[in-house]
Formats: structure tokens, C-alpha cells, sequence
């Protein structure tokens, strides 16, 4: 601690913090511009200036860059000093001077940081009476649009694309006052995170795309604490509504999980909650015609399916809440309920919820894994299945610079002087995956294996560690000479981190990466094992799972539907057609009717008899569990009734819940949200927690529910006059503390606000994303009230690793003429909710086949030429893609593209070259 | 005494200066009366009259109203919305704009957040309707074909964003675009 | 008329009935009326134009107000005495017109304007007025209605103190109560002159029994919404208005009576119309004073209020009883 002391009065600051970061963390309004919490200070803009003086006699003093000067005891400096604000304010009118005029029409205008810190520095009027420079824009691809002539070259731009998330296509071009920010030439940007490039920049240079096409201001979007739903990580964000569209995605904060950052599925992959052909009214078959039907009628329906049912079975979810598949398990009865995960991925989820269990090793959240000093990726392709680990993981090779300059006694602020002491070292990263991946090049090693060889690869490198640990025979030497290396690195290593997943449809990789923990567990380290699981909600459907897991994967169920055994399934927001092979849910649906609880009109939704429209994450609230076991509360953002009365989307729990209560003739016995949360944490005891994952309808700030709405929120007596000039109430909310209105509580204050209310970031002076400074207990580190959600599983204290998981599978040889299928994941495409947004869809890849070179030039193919490929029970004709890293006698196929069926990990296919007639 | 006499003094001024004020008032009996007879006869309205809002458009023709939301904003009884939306040049218009008059002050609040000119108040109150219902105006009711009360001003002329016929740099005040790839300074 | 068999007795009460219902309707549309004559006299001291749309000048503004005040809802609040609230506003009508059988309208005309108490009477009924504030504001159960009852009782009570004593002065003066002596006292000179102090403190304690402005602090809007009847609506509260009205007119009928000479005049005698003219002029005159008094004045504190009541009309009018007194006993004496 040292004590600075700041316009006369002393304050207690961490000593190895900047002027300015300090001056933030102690709540005082200093401008800033290059300087940002996760970049570091390079002292670029000369914005933060303020006065610093030797001593308390100095009346003199001296102007200084505040992010640029460290925070030493004994420090005397004034934010208020006269010249200091002269200087700040000079500099802002030098910033502006070509600035263009424009924020009428700038998508930025209203959550601006470069207006924030114009009307704090008081600059009113433009003096310059010169021309002002001019730039031309790019085209950066459907997510960021670019608008060069708004830029104070502040170059937070290309610090955080190349340096922070290592991207190469975007840089500074030109001299002097002529820089331009862009790419070489027009171009989708690459980096899987470009999208956070408009939070960054402080200007409207990089603005959200998506954003602009159906533009709503800041103040004007009506915001709820939500939780990303594209993969596993569990990312905070805030979906603003307006009209009854969730018209964009603002990252949320959360100093455990994703602080500043997300990636560019999660922030631009909403738009599936816009679709028109959502299902928004009750739909029931009569006739054999189906038709929208009122809400009541529809429950009718579904109640006497019900009733008349033999069996009825449910298959929920891993998209949907805890809530709602516990809600589906009461109704149908936990013999019933399937959680709805794809037969092979349930089993490697099940592996994943066991590893977590177990608690032998800490499993890491995001922030962590940005700690870690050596780190082991084992068959997970991280970038395109849980695409926020990849930014974490390139954090992680980076510490290596923070450590080196510690050396030297140079605090890791100074991002300048590390770049420079780190050149291109970096903490050793050994990447063991079957594909190329996206942060291939942050490793010191990368190994290309079929799934069978990577988890004998990790059981070398756990037996290398710990020779307790089962032994592989037969390896092969290369792949054992890796395994030594890998194993001394994470030995060196402090804080060593291993990652693997359920991404390449093998067990026995996730055993693997268990193991190599565990190991290192045993030698005494303080390790940390990540695994990614495919979806949001993965670890909390398979948490609701009965023991037997096996008798409770999809393939069972479709069994019992085909066999006549089941004739009635409840699916849940679930799709089977992306689960299991068509001809397999095909003989399932024959015989069985479906009734189908879902926002979007899957092909099982079509299959239906009765389809109710369930809320999306938009219109829902719920509790979801991330790959960490963190389970986090979302909330509804808006309510579609207020817009379209019609409109009958409900919540998946409360729709289920009416179901029962209509089957038995009963009254619904929840009512409301907390009740249904309430009593799935008494039903599992392993989910107690989840009722702490943010506090309860009944919660009241100062007397008051948090508005979901910014206090300037506009329009409210115009929006909806054209379909009655009489206003009706605002909604009301039984189901959380939040109010679907501006009036509420707005505040900031210390210790106040809960972060898992936390709808979005303002503070008086800050509009931007930067407001989060306010709501931060240091800037930069964790929320003042905690961050948001609460991990279920902690580590065991004394647990002992003599778990090893001992299956060492036989290694993988190419049999001739039949391919191992490996899925291939793409962060656009792979996820079924944003492929269903537009703008996601753009970037997806159309269907293919992916081949070693050197196995099509057995088969006679060559680069997009079409190929047969048979797999159990269908045929597809595919172009080729020749990927020379993927190894030999494999076969990818992207997982889960539009217009691609489902298949299984590992199945055997057949390929053969079409002979063009 | 002197004490009473001054008191008597009082009370006798305060009974003069009541009766001078019932004299005066009783000989507005023959005074013309203020109130003007509305509708018999037209109302004069200044100018600068805050009555029926409109949106005007700029000196080429074009929707002046670019979507920025500012008059919403500044509403303080929330009666404007709007959407922004963009044509295929660049140039941003509101999709729909919408005033609900039955809630409206005329405060002209809106007026000065405006800044382009679009939304102006003109000297027309007579905007009685039977039903509720008619008094909220959509964009196609807002809308006139002239300027205003602004006749030159030309929003997409001065600022940066390109629109057609207006590429980047022709805005006033602005250089050519910078060629990035040259060394020259 | 005794050709049709009735007795004398009967004949003359028969007579007296229709000059009762004569003079009773004759009183409540003239109150009526004055909400209008009000409405363009305040419009016409304040350069405006008053109600003048319906009807020839907007004379009939009344009867479209009447036909509104007939078809309101009566409410009467769940939280009030019902009793009590109904039958304020009747004591509130019915005091100030029964008080209005001992005004002489014209030579021979009136209801009993030879009765022998007849000043006393009006003291009497003018103090009862005061229940019907009293138990509006009480029954009424709410803040305002209470807190303007209290007022106007306070008010009215003093007041009453020296409008008896200052009508006393004409009484003396005239040797009897009844006021068709007092009209007849005044055949050789109004009694305004030898009587000023007495007229100008009558004038006043009759301005706060009606409280009307400047004395219209049980009813100040600005401070007690509408004060005692502030719960009242309908016809109920058309009743406490109407009955303000009526106490205009008394009111004035009585200066005229008492200080004016009546329906004194030339030929009035043999023309008991004409009589009725002198009479309705010079009380037209006071009503048109009353609203003068309202379009001019600003409403005193309550405590000037009560203060110039005690402190200053009171002595006023004792200064001027015992003036008249002495000169009475002086003039016997002499």
C-alpha cells in the first residue's frame, strides 16, 4: 500500500498501480483515452495530465501523464489544478480538431467515450477554423463497421487486435497526423474477437454493425443482467431491447469470467430472438392441419396427449435453464426425463460433470486461466468451441512479458516496456489437437493426432509426470518425446493449466487431460483443468440427470419412441434432428406424438402436434451452469406482450408448469420464478446454491426494483400510440427484482448494486462501456458487490489423486478406404441458436468434407471437387477441403452447419469420388 | 394617546385605500375588454409560436431528420419516437417518427436538441380531434415540403459521413481523403 | 272572493300563501340569476366578457349550468355522517329564505314583515346558518371541509356579536322590531345618515354571514380546497351554493330595508310596483357592491379577520349604540 495524496487529501492505493488507474479505483473523474484497464498505459494521448509536486511545500509542481507515473508513497498530485485542467482540456480541442461533425449520425453517439470525456474536460466550442483531414472506410466484414474520420488515434485499436488478441490483419498505415487504422484492404476482419474492438475504441471509428441496422441508442434500450448463450463459457452480457427486438449485445462485466471481452458469436449472434418465423402463438394440430391456436386450447391439447399417453416421455435441454428442465422432469417424472444431449456428447458431459465432482483439481474460471504460465491444449479446439478461452489462453502466453519485467521491477502497466522486454517470448503453450487451431500460433509445439492418439499422448504426458499414473504401451517414439517435453514444461511451470473438452467426441481424451492434472496435482502443483463442454447449459442438464446415465442418453429414448414403448414426447427447446441421424428420430416421430416447448421452428418443432412458444434467454428468466460449474442467473430483457398482445411466449417453466397442472387437475404450484429455482436447488442437492445466484424477486435497492430502463429512456408515451393511444400499465415483473421501467434504482453506489443485477453500466459522466470503472472495487478487478454467480463445485481440500482414470485406448491406424469421422467446430455455424442470426450465418461455412492431402490423392480429388460420402443410413455429396494438418485416415465434417446431418464422433464413412457423368 | 391616533391614522388610510381600489376596479365598467373572440375572429400568432410540430426538409428535398434520437431524448414527456433507418448511400432517415400529440406540452424542447433544423414548432394550435386516437401523427403527417424557419441549412454539408453526391472531403472544411500509402507528409 | 264561500280568515292566509310562493320564487331565481349577473359583472371589472355564449348574452349559462348540476351524480362519500351531510345543505337554503318572510318587498307586500320580533328573527336564523357549515364541514370527515367549518363557525360567531348590535341603532330609532316600521320610521329621512357607523358594520357582519370575499376564508380555495363543502357535489352542493346566493340577497333586501328606506319613494304609496322598483333598485344596488367588493378586494389573514371583528367593529358599533342612545333619550327627554 502506499498513501498518495490528492488534491490535499491523502488516500491509501496500491503501489504498483498508475496515477490514473488509482485515481479511478478511488472513484475520481480523470479523463483518459489510450489507457484502458486490460491494455495497460502507453501514454499516447496525453489526456490524463495531471499536476504532481515534490512535496507538500512545492506550490510549483509539474504536469504529468497520471497513467504513465507510478503510485508512490508519498505522491502529491492535483486532478483540479487550474493549468492541469487547461492542459486536459487543450488536448481534447487538439483531438477534435478533425473531428467530423457527425454524432448525429454516429452509431457510438450516446454511449461515446470521446463525448464523456469532452463535456468532463469542458471543451464547448471549436476554435479550429482550418480543413479537417479525411479518411475513406473499409469494409470489415457483417460485424464492424468502420468510419475512419471519428479517430483521435489513440491506437487502443491495434493494441488490443494485435497485441491483446493477437490478430494480424489489422494495423496503422501512413505518418504523422495521416494515421489510418484499418486493414490492408477492405475484408472481413479475422480475429474471432473484432467485435470487441467497438467497446474499445473509444470514438466511433469501430461501431457494431449489426447494431446499426435497427440502431437504438443507449439510453433508449431497455437492458437485463443476461448470460451469453452460445457456448459453455457462461460470458456476461447485456441484450438491450427496443420495440420488442433485442437490437445488440454490450458485454457485461464479470472480473471472474469474461471482464472486458467477448467474442464475436456472443456479441453478434442474437439475432435468432428477431427471426419472424419464430413461433409466437400456440400451434396445434387439428385435422392434420396445425394452426394457432389460443394459449389455453393449446395446453388443452397437450394435457389430453398427455393423459392419453402409455408413456410420456421428456428430453430436455442443455440450451435451456435449469428451471425449465426441471420443470419438464416434474412433469413427466425424473424415470422420464432424458436431458437431451446427443448420445455420445451426454456421455462425455456426464465424463466432464464426474471430472468436476471428483473436485481433485480446481476447474479455472476465464480469469484464472489468463493466469496460468504453461498450459496443455488437448483436443479441444478451443477458438471455434468455447471461443473466450482462446482470448484467455493468449493472455496466458503473454504473462510471460508481465513476468520479466517483474524481474526487473517494472510494473506490468507499462505495456510499452513489456512489449518490449517480451519481444517474442511467451509462457509455453503446447497445442495437441486434431486440426489446425486459431491460436497455433502461440505454441511452442503443436501435435496433429486422431482423438484415440491425443489421449495417449496425454496419458504419456500424466505417466511422464506421475509415474503412478498408468503407463501407454506402444507409443509411438515421436509422439512420446513430445509427452516428456510436455511433461517437463508443465513441471517448470507454477501455475501450469490444462485444457481439453468434449470437442473431439472422446472420453477417453477428457480422461486423458484428468489425468495429466491429477498428475501434476500429485507432484505437488497448482494446477488447473479446463474443459469445454458444447453448450450453455451442458453441466446443468446432465446436474439433472438420474444416476444411471446410460439409461437415460437420446438413444434410448428415440428407442422408446420406436419401439412404441413412449408415444407421447415433451421436447423442451431442443432440436433431435441435430442430436441423432435422421432416419433415427424419423422412426422415433413416426409412431410417437410430440409436443414441442421452443423459440425457434426447428424441424422437430415442424414435426410436432403441439408446439408452445417458449421464451428465449430474451423472455426467460433462468439459471444456467457454465463449464466451471458457476451457475448464473439470466433475466427476461423485455416482455413480448407489450408490443404484439397476441403474442403468447411464455417461459419454458411456466408453460410446463400449467401443463401439470392441467394434467392433474391441480393449481400451478410455483407461481413464479423463485419458487420453480427454489425447488430444483431442494430437489439436487448438489445445485443448493443456485437460489444465490442473484437475489430474489423480493429485492428492493433503497425501497426500489432496478429499472431495467436508463433514466433518460425516451419515447415511452409515443412507442406504442400507434396501436392505442391509450398507454396501458408497464409490465409488471413477479418473477424478478428488476421492473420493466425507467423508474427504479439507477445507482452505482458503493456496495450497492448487485452485480447479478447489474442491468448495464452508467454512471453520471460515463456513457460508454468505461462506466464499469464506477462499479469496480479496483479498475480492472473484480465487481465492488462480488461477481456475479456462484461456483457450485470447489475443489476437495484432502482429496487424494489416486482417481487416475486407467483406459489407455489402442492408437489409431488408418484402415484403407474407410475414414475415422472427427467433427470439425466453427465458431460461426457450429452453434445451432447464432447460426440462426444473420449476420452468423454470413460467415459460416457452406458444408464440406475435410481431407489429409494426401488421402484425397488416394481417392483421385482434389480441392472443392465433389465427394460421396456414405455414412450409417444417409448420403451426402460434399466438396472437398484439403487440410494438410489434419492426419491421415480421418475425415472431418463441420459439426452442426446448417444443412449438415448429425453425426456421430468416430463413425466409420465411406468416400467416394463423383464421377461427373 | 399619540399611540391611538396613529393606529385611528392607520385604519382610516387602509378604509380610503380599499374604497380607491373599489373605485378603480368599479371604472373598468368603461374599459374595452382584453379577451380576444376566438374563433369569430383570427388569433395573431408570433412566429416563433410553439404550436404543431412538423418536419421539414433540407434545401435539396431531402428528409432533413437523420434518426439521432435527440428530440426523443430531450421529450420530457416521452411523446416522440422514432427508428433510424439508412439508405443504400449512406444517409440516415427515420423509418418511422412518431409524435403522440395528446400527450405533447409544446415545449419545443425538441426543437433545440434538433441538429439538423428536421423538427421544428410552427403557430398552429388548432389540433382538436374527437378521437384520442387521431391525434398521434406518423411521419407522413410531420412531414412538409420546405425548410422552415432554418431555409440553408444543409446537415449532411457539414458533417463527415459520406452521403451521395457528398463523397468523403467534400463536406465543408474538409481536405481530400489521405492517400495512407504515400510517405509524403 | 268571499263570493266563493271562504271566510275572511281563510281569504287573507290564502293571500298570504301566494305572496309567499310569489316572493319564495321570485327570491330563487334572482339567487340563480346572480350566478350569471356575477359571472359578466366580475368578467366586465376584470376586461373580460363573462359567460356569453349561451343564450341572449348568455342568459341562459344558468339553465345549462342547472340542467348540469341536476344530472350530476349525487355522491355522497362512503367515510361521511350520512345524516349530518344531508341536512346541512338544507339548513343552509332554508335559514336565509325563511329569514327573507320579514322583508317588506313592497308597500303591503311581503310575507310578515309586520311580525313583532322581526329583527330578532333574522338574528336568529342568521345564527343557525352557522349549523349548516358546521355540520357540512363535521359530517363531511375530511381535513379541508373540518378546518373550514371551524373557521366560518369562529367567524360567523363573531360577527353575529355586532351585527345585532349595529342593527340596534335603527331599532331604537325606529321604536320596534318589525321592519315595515322601520320602513315607515324612514319616510322623513333614511337612516343611513343618522346610522353610518351602524350601515358600515352591518355591511360587514352581513359581507362574513355569507361569507362571501373579502370574508371568504372558510371556502379559500388556495388554502382549504372548498373548504366546508369541499366533499360535497350534485345538487347538494348546488344547495350550499345557491343558499350563498340567497344570503345575498337578504342581505342586501336588509341594508335596503333598514338603512335605505325600503320600498320607499316618491308615489310609491300609490303605486305599490313602483314601490317594488324602489325597493329591487336599492337592493340591486348592495348585491351589485357585494361583487364589487369580490372583483376589488383581496382576502384578509384570519387573524385581521377576527381582529378587525373584535377590535374594530366591535367598539365601532358600541360607540354607535350608545351615540344613538344618548340622542334618543335626549330627543324623549327633551
Amino acid at each position: 500500500m502506499a498513501t498518495i495524496h490528492i488534491d490535499g487529501k491523502p488516500y491509501e492505493v496500491e503501489a504498483d498501480d498508475n496515477l490514473l488507474h488509482a485515481c479511478l479505483s478511488l472513484g475520481f473523474d480523470l479523463p483518459y483515452f489510450c489507457w484502458h484497464p486490460a491494455l495497460g498505459s502507453v501514454g499516447a494521448c496525453r489526456q490524463c495530465a495531471v499536476k504532481q509536486f515534490r512535496d507538500e511545500n512545492d506550490r510549483q509542481g509539474r504536469i504529468v501523464m497520471s497513467c504513465m507515473t507510478p503510485a508512490t508513497d508519498g505522491t502529491f498530485l492535483s486532478i483540479d489544478d487550474p493549468e492541469a485542467r487547461a492542459f486536459r482540456a487543450g488536448v481534447i480541442e487538439y483531438l477534435m480538431t478533425n473531428h467530423p461533425h457527425d454524432c448525429p449520425v454516429c452509431e457510438e453517439g450516446g454511449h461515446c467515450h470521446l463525448q464523456d470525456m469532452t463535456v468532463m474536460t469542458g471543451h464547448v466550442a471549436r476554435r479550429y477554423r482550418f480543413t479537417k483531414r479525411t479518411h475513406l472506410n473499409q469494409y470489415l466484414g457483417p460485424f464492424v463497421n468502420h468510419e475512419m474520420n471519428r479517430c483521435i488515434a489513440c491506437y487502443r485499436c491495434v493494441r488490443y487486435y494485435k497485441d491483446y488478441a493477437g490478430g494480424t490483419d489489422l494495423g496503422v498505415f501512413g505518418t504523422a497526423a495521416n494515421v489510418y487504422f484499418g486493414r490492408e484492404t477492405d475484408g472481413v476482419l479475422e480475429s474471432e474477437f473484432a467485435g470487441n474492438l467497438t467497446e474499445v475504441c473509444p470514438t466511433g471509428v469501430f461501431t457494431d454493425k449489426t447494431h446499426g441496422e435497427h440502431y437504438t441508442r443507449k439510453w433508449d434500450l431497455q437492458f437485463a443482467p443476461s448470460v451469453c448463450q452460445h457456448c459453455a463459457l457462461g460470458c456476461n452480457v447485456s441484450p438491450g431491447e427496443r420495440y420488442g427486438e433485442i437490437r445488440r449485445i454490450e458485454n457485461r462485466y464479470n472480473g471472474s469470467v469474461n471482464h472486458y471481452f467477448l467474442c464475436d458469436r456472443g456479441r453478434f449472434g442474437y439475432g435468432f430472438v428477431n427471426r419472424k418465423d419464430r413461433p409466437r402463438r400456440a400451434l396445434a394440430r387439428r385435422d392434420g392441419e396445425r394452426r394457432a391456436v389460443a394459449p389455453g386450447e393449446a395446453l388443452a391439447h397437450a394435457a389430453n396427449l398427455l393423459k392419453s399417453a402409455r408413456r410420456a416421455i421428456g428430453i430436455g435441454s442443455p440450451r435451456a435453464s435449469l428451471e425449465a428442465n426441471f420443470a419438464l422432469r416434474a412433469l413427466v417424472g425424473a424415470e422420464n426425463f432424458f436431458d437431451g444431449h446427443a448420445a455420445l456428447e451426454g456421455a462425455l458431459v456426464a465424463r466432464a460433470v464426474q471430472i468436476l465432482r471428483q473436485g481433485q483439481v480446481r476447474i479455472p474460471s476465464l480469469r484464472v486461466m489468463e493466469h496460468a504460465d504453461a498450459v496443455l491444449v488437448l483436443g479441444e479446439d478451443v477458438t471455434n468451441t468455447a471461443p473466450r478461452i482462446a482470448l484467455a489462453l493468449r493472455q496466458a502466453a503473454r504473462g510471460k512479458q508481465a513476468a520479466l519485467a517483474a524481474e526487473r521491477h517494472i510494473p506490468a502497466w507499462q505495456a510499452a516496456a513489456l512489449a518490449d522486454i517480451g519481444q517474442q517470448q511467451k509462457n509455453p503453450i503446447f497445442v495437441a489437437t486434431v486440426d489446425a487451431t486459431r491460436i497455433d500460433d502461440l505454441a511452442v509445439e503443436t501435435l496433429r493426432e486422431a482423438p484415440d492418439n491425443l489421449a495417449r499422448l496425454g496419458f504419456a504426458v500424466a505417466h511422464a509426470i506421475d509415474p503412478n499414473a498408468p503407463a501407454v504401451a506402444g507409443l509411438a517414439a515421436p509422439l512420446a518425446a513430445a509427452a516428456q517435453r510436455i511433461a517437463q514444461t508443465l513441471l517448470a511451470a507454477e501455475r501450469p493449466l490444462v485444457v481439453s473438452g468434449t470437442g473431439c467426441g472422446s472420453a477417453c481424451v477428457l480422461e486423458a487431460a484428468a489425468n495429466v492434472a491429477c498428475a501434476l496435482k500429485a507432484r505437488g502443483k497448482k494446477v488447473e483443468l479446463a474443459l469445454a463442454v458444447p453448450e450453455v447449459n451442458s453441466i446443468g442438464a446432465a446436474l439433472l440427470q438420474p444416476a444411471d446415465a446410460a439409461a437415460h442418453d437420446l438413444e434410448h429414448a428415440l428407442q422408446l419412441l420406436a419401439s412404441g414403448a413412449a408415444d407421447v414426447a415433451v421436447v423442451l427447446e431442443n432440436d433431435l434432428y441435430r442430436r441423432a441421424p435422421r432416419t433415427r428420430v424419423e422412426a422415433a416421430l413416426k409412431n410417437a406424438r410430440l409436443i414441442v416447448l421452443d423459440h425457434q421452428m426447428t424441424a422437430t418443432a415442424e414435426a410436432a402436434e403441439v408446439v408452445l412458444p417458449a421464451g428465449s434467454f430474451a423472455e426467460d428468466d433462468g439459471t444456467v451452469v457454465n463449464h466451471e460449474g458457476r451457475a448464473q442467473r439470466y433475466f427476461q430483457v423485455y416482455d413480448p406482450t407489450y408490443y404484439d398482445a397476441g403474442a403468447a411466449v411464455r417461459p419454458g417453466w411456466a408453460w410446463l408448469m400449467d401443463l401439470r397442472a392441467q394434467l392433474h387437475q391441480i393449481a400451478p404450484d410455483w407461481g413464479h420464478f423463485d419458487a420453480v429455482t427454489a425447488a430444483t436447488a431442494q430437489a439436487f442437492p448438489e445445485l443448493a446454491r443456485i437460489v444465490e445466484a442473484a437475489p430474489n424477486a423480493r429485492f428492493r435497492l433503497r425501497g426500489l426494483r432496478i429499472a431495467r430502463e436508463p433514466h433518460r429512456y425516451s419515447g415511452r408515451t409515443a412507442m406504442r400510440a400507434h396501436l392505442s393511444v391509450h398507454e396501458p400499465r408497464a409490465p409488471q415483473d413477479p418473477d424478478s427484482a428488476l421492473a420493466y421501467s425507467m423508474e427504479g434504482h439507477h445507482g452505482y453506489e458503493a456496495g450497492e448494486r448487485p452485480a447479478a443485477l447489474t442491468p448495464y453500466a452508467w454512471a453520471p459522466g460515463w456513457n460508454s462501456p468505461q462506466a464499469w470503472n464506477k462499479f469496480q472495487a479496483e479498475v480492472g478487478g473484480h465487481l465492488r458487490t462480488g461477481d456475479a454467480g456462484v461456483r457450485l463445485f470447489e475443489p476437495l481440500a484432502h482429496s487424494t489423486s489416486q482417481g487416475y482414470f486407467a483406459r489407455v485406448p489402442e492408437a489409431f491406424v488408418p484402415q484403407p478406404g474407410v475414414w475415422r469421422h472427427v467433427p470439425l467446430w466453427h465458431i460461426y455455424g457450429s452453434e445451432e441458436q447464432s447460426a440462426r442470426a444473420a449476420p452468423v450465418a454470413e460467415l459460416a461455412p457452406k458444408p464440406y468434407v475435410a481431407l489429409n492431402p494426401a488421402d484425397a490423392q488416394t481417392l483421385g480429388v482434389g480441392e472443392n471437387m465433389l465427394l460421396d460420402v456414405s455414412l450409417p443410413g444417409t448420403a451426402l455429396r460434399l466438396p472437398l477441403k484439403l487440410k494438410p494438418a489434419l492426419p491421415r485416415g480421418l475425415v472431418g465434417l463441420p459439426a452442426g452447419l446448417a444443412g449438415m446431418p448429425y453425426v456421430a464422433p468416430g463413425t466409420a464413412v465411406q468416400l467416394s469420388r463423383v464421377n461427373v457423368a | 394617546m399619540r399611540n391611538f391616533l396613529v393606529q385611528l391614522w392607520a385604519v382610516l388610510v387602509g378604509i380610503y385605500t380599499n374604497l380607491r381600489s373599489l373605485w378603480m376596479i368599479f371604472l373598468h365598467s368603461f374599459r374595452p375588454r382584453d379577451t380576444v373572440q376566438y374563433p369569430d375572429e383570427p388569433v395573431y400568432l408570433p412566429p416563433r409560436y410553439r404550436g404543431r410540430i412538423v418536419l421539414t426538409r433540407d434545401p435539396d428535398g431531402q428528409e432533413r431528420c437523420v434518426a439521432c434520437n435527440l428530440c426523443a431524448a430531450a421529450c420530457p414527456v416521452g411523446c416522440i419516437s422514432l427508428q433510424k433507418a439508412q439508405t443504400e448511400d449512406g444517409r440516415w432517415y427515420p423509418e418511422f417518427f412518431r409524435i403522440n400529440f395528446s400527450r405533447c406540452i409544446f415545449c419545443g424542447f425538441c426543437e433545440e436538441a434538433c441538429p439538423t433544423s428536421a423538427i421544428q414548432l410552427t403557430p398552429d394550435f388548432e389540433l382538436c380531434e374527437y378521437d384520442r386516437q387521431n391525434l398521434v401523427y406518423e411521419k407522413e403527417h410531420l412531414l412538409i415540403s420546405g425548410p422552415g424557419k432554418d431555409p440553408g441549412y444543409n446537415f449532411y454539408k457539414v458533417a463527415g459521413l459520406a452521403v451521395a453526391g457528398k463523397p468523403k472531403g467534400a463536406a465543408r472544411n474538409e481536405a481530400p481523403p489521405v492517400d495512407v500509402k504515400t510517405l509524403l507528409p | 272572493m268571499s263570493a266563493i264561500g271562504f271566510t275572511p280568515e281563510v281569504t287573507a292566509a290564502l293571500i298570504a300563501a301566494v305572496k309567499a310562493v310569489v316572493i319564495l320564487l321570485g327570491l330563487v331565481v334572482t339567487a340563480a340569476m346572480l350566478i350569471w349577473v356575477e359571472r359578466r359583472l366580475l368578467g366586465l371589472w376584470q376586461d373580460r366578457y363573462g359567460p356569453n355564449r349561451v343564450g341572449w348574452f348568455g342568459l341562459l349559462q344558468v339553465v345549462a349550468d342547472m340542467i348540469k348540476i341536476f344530472f350530476k351524480e349525487d355522491w355522497t362519500p362512503p367515510f361521511v355522517d350520512k345524516a349530518a351531510f344531508w341536512i346541512a345543505p338544507m339548513v343552509a337554503m332554508s335559514t336565509f329564505l325563511l329569514a327573507f318572510v320579514l322583508v317588506p318587498v313592497a308597500p303591503g307586500w311581503g310575507v310578515a314583515p309586520d311580525l313583532n320580533i322581526g329583527i330578532l328573527l333574522f338574528l336568529a336564523l342568521a345564527a343557525l346558518a352557522v349549523y349548516a357549515v358546521m355540520l357540512g364541514g363535521w359530517s363531511s370527515n375530511s381535513k379541508y371541509a373540518l378546518l373550514g367549518a371551524l373557521r366560518s363557525a369562529a367567524q360567523m360567531v363573531s360577527y353575529e356579536v355586532f351585527m345585532g348590535l349595529a342593527v340596534m341603532g335603527v331599532v331604537m330609532k325606529a321604536g320596534s322590531f318589525a321592519l315595515s316600521d322601520i320602513v315607515a320610521a324612514q319616510r322623513h329621512g333614511w337612516f343611513i345618515l343618522p346610522q353610518f357607523l351602524g350601515f358600515c358594520t352591518f355591511f360587514v357582519a352581513g359581507i362574513a354571514a355569507t361569507h362571501r370575499a373579502p370574508f371568504d376564508l372558510p371556502e379559500a380555495e388556495q388554502e382549504l380546497a372548498a373548504g366546508y363543502h369541499t366533499e360535497y357535489s350534485g345538487m347538494k352542493f348546488g344547495m350550499f351554493f345557491v343558499a350563498e346566493y340567497v344570503g345575498v340577497v337578504l342581505v342586501s333586501a336588509l341594508l335596503a330595508t333598514l338603512f335605505l328606506g325600503g320600498w320607499l319613494g316618491p308615489g310609491a304609496d300609490r303605486w305599490p310596483l313602483l314601490g317594488f322598483v324602489y325597493f329591487s333598485i336599492k337592493t340591486f344596488f348592495f348585491i351589485m357592491l357585494f361583487i364589487l367588493l369580490r372583483a376589488a378586494l383581496p382576502r384578509p389573514r384570519y387573524d385581521q379577520v377576527m381582529d378587525g371583528g373584535w377590535k374594530f367593529c366591535l367598539p365601532v358599533t358600541l360607540i354607535n349604540l350608545l351615540g344613538t342612545a344618548a340622542f334618543v333619550l335626549a330627543r324623549q327627554g327633551g
